[in-house]
């Protein structure tokens, strides 16, 4: 039956937004590169905008736009054929053309995998396999990854346009990869998700705090590969991680938009469920020995979680989490972040030396956070002309607007 | 299939005793269990012997004493291989008993 227009329009974003990825992955074994399977999704997406209002919306979208993608991608490659074009790259065109369907049901790996262990690649550059992922994974056109991290488009249309020109001519290949490197590649492919996320929850310039169309997308991408790979632990962990640091997400600003540290932050805000969803993943995520950095760092989210107050926070084994997260993965922001629990379970002065420490850290000479902390044990330790300093150095590192009020209205306080 | 460069980098003031020699074991061992994807590779003189030719811009050139691009590590050796796609490639280069590492290319077909 005919629907009506603005239901259409409404069916097909939701679509977008919940098959782009499925339909892409599964276009692209016909395509055989990515340039045409992108263009033979977007005339599918296209034209189920004008067939859908005619004919109605179809039970399950998702399958109708695959048909009449890998159909249209099918097209376009006879097209080619005939212009003598030259034949697709990323796939071996015997196998892709056939299409097989006995092929299909023997192999069983959602296609999604595939794309995304394409897209994460570690023969491409960080910053192009996050392009990428958000791109093909998760749909964004190039104006609006462009966006998300504050870049000209046509910079990011170029650093796009390069890394599928790499996949195609080194020929990266379409697959899941051994099971010999699958932990390797999974960590790589969970680095680039965790990235997403955490460039969302804080935004590391610009006017607002989070950019929440970013949190939302590593949200999904976490939970997609959640679905596709059930029984990884490290991917429980992930999962885990960004609901137990998300639960908080509504409680970080106050009714003027201001930044609330999790101090001073109202608990009742935060979200039940998605600590409760979070803790038990987690418990999942911990039964791996040694635990993944991300289950790791989920456990020390929960434990804030599940303190009723601030002055009720077990910092002792938040210290103790991160002494095991530095056996495996002792980066410079993890040593900040033990030194900040160090200052809690022990005292102030003893993390404020730890921070002093790791000040030499060149990693770490541009890190707003590190001058933030400091200037907070300052604080507390009654050393206000030193933390005034500390104030100064970390909004002159800050590129986040919100949180560079927050921090000159703790000057301001220092000041009087 | 694709074919691609692996292109040996060196340090060459540590390795340079090693020079001259015959091809030494490890690089045979090497040779012996990847040889169905070798399809060329030499070592090279050291980068001391090598002279590099750059166009001037008006039709003749320049010649100059030492490699093209100044580096700690310098061209060493290279193979051409043959391999299913980047994830072999890389597989097989991990493999080349090189000093320094490996560069990997992929050869460019003409289309």
């Amino acid at each position: 039956m005919p629907a009506a227009s603005s239901q259409v329009a409404a069916a097909v974003a939701e679509a977008h937004r919940r098959e782009w990825a499925f339909v892409l992955a599964a276009t692209m074994r016909i395509a055989g590169d990515i340039d045409t399977a992108e263009e033979a999704v977007q005339d599918a997406y296209a034209s189920a905008l004008s067939t859908w209002g005619t004919r109605g919306i179809p039970e399950n979208p998702g399958a109708w736009l695959t048909v009449t993608a890998r159909r249209r991608a099918m097209d376009m490659h006879r097209r080619a054929a005939t212009a003598q074009r030259a034949l697709p790259k990323l796939l071996d065109p015997e196998v892709q053309l056939l299409d097989d369907p006995g092929r299909e049901t023997e192999d069983i790996t959602d296609d999604r995998l595939r794309l995304i262990f394409t897209c994460c690649h570690p023969a491409l550059a960080l910053d192009a396999q996050v392009a990428l992922t958000l791109r093909l994974l998760c749909g964004l056109s190039t104006a609006d990854v462009a966006r998300a991290f504050l870049l000209p488009e046509a910079t990011m249309a170029a650093r796009i346009t390069r890394a599928k020109k790499k996949i195609a001519a080194a020929h990266i290949p379409y697959r899941v990869p051994a099971a010999s490197e699958l932990r390797e590649r999974v960590d790589g492919v969970l680095s680039v998700v965790y990235l997403v996320y955490t460039t969302g929850h804080t935004a590391p310039s610009g006017a607002n705090l989070m950019r929440r169309d970013l949190a939302e997308r590593g949200h999904e991408l976490a939970r997609m590969l959640r679905v596709l790979l059930p029984g990884d632990r490290d991917v429980a962990g992930l999962l885990a991680l960004v609901l137990l640091t998300d639960a908080r997400r509504g409680a970080r600003l106050d009714e003027h938009r201001e930044l609330v540290l999790m101090e001073n932050q109202d608990r009742s805000k935060w979200d039940r469920s998605a600590i409760d969803e979070g803790v038990a993943l987690l418990r999942e995520a911990l039964n791996l020995r040694p635990p993944g950095r991300f289950a790791l760092m989920a456990a020390i989210a929960a434990v804030h979680d599940e303190s009723k107050s601030w002055s009720d926070t077990d910092w002792q084994e938040i210290l103790g989490l991160y002494d095991l997260l530095m056996e495996t993965w002792s980066s410079p922001v993890v040593k900040l972040n033990r030194a900040i629990a160090l200052g809690f379970a022990v005292g102030h002065a003893e993390g404020l030396a730890e921070l002093d420490a790791l000040g030499a850290e060149p990693r770490l000479a541009r890190y707003p956070y590190l001058a933030a902390a400091r200037a907070d044990f300052l604080t507390r330790l009654g050393r206000f002309d030193e933390a005034r300093v500390a104030f100064e150095e970390a909004l002159i590192l800050t590129e986040n607007d919100t949180e560079r009020r927050y921090l000159r209205s703790r000057l301001s306080e220092l000041m009087e | 299939m694709s074919k691609y460069l692996v292109l040996i980098f060196q340090d060459e003031v540590a390795t340079k005793e090693v020079a001259g020699e015959t091809v030494s074991a490890d690089y045979q061992a090497f040779m012996q269990r990847r040889g169905r994807s070798l399809l060329g590779g030499a070592a090279l003189e050291p980068a001391e012997t090598a002279t590099s030719i750059r166009r001037d811009g008006s039709g003749g050139f320049s010649v100059t004493d030492g490699p093209f691009a100044e580096s700690k590590e310098t061209l060493g050796g290279y193979y051409l291989i043959e391999a299913a796609d980047l994830d072999e490639a890389l597989e097989i280069a991990k493999e080349v008993p090189a000093g320094a590492g490996v560069e990997v290319r992929p050869v460019r077909v003409a289309s």
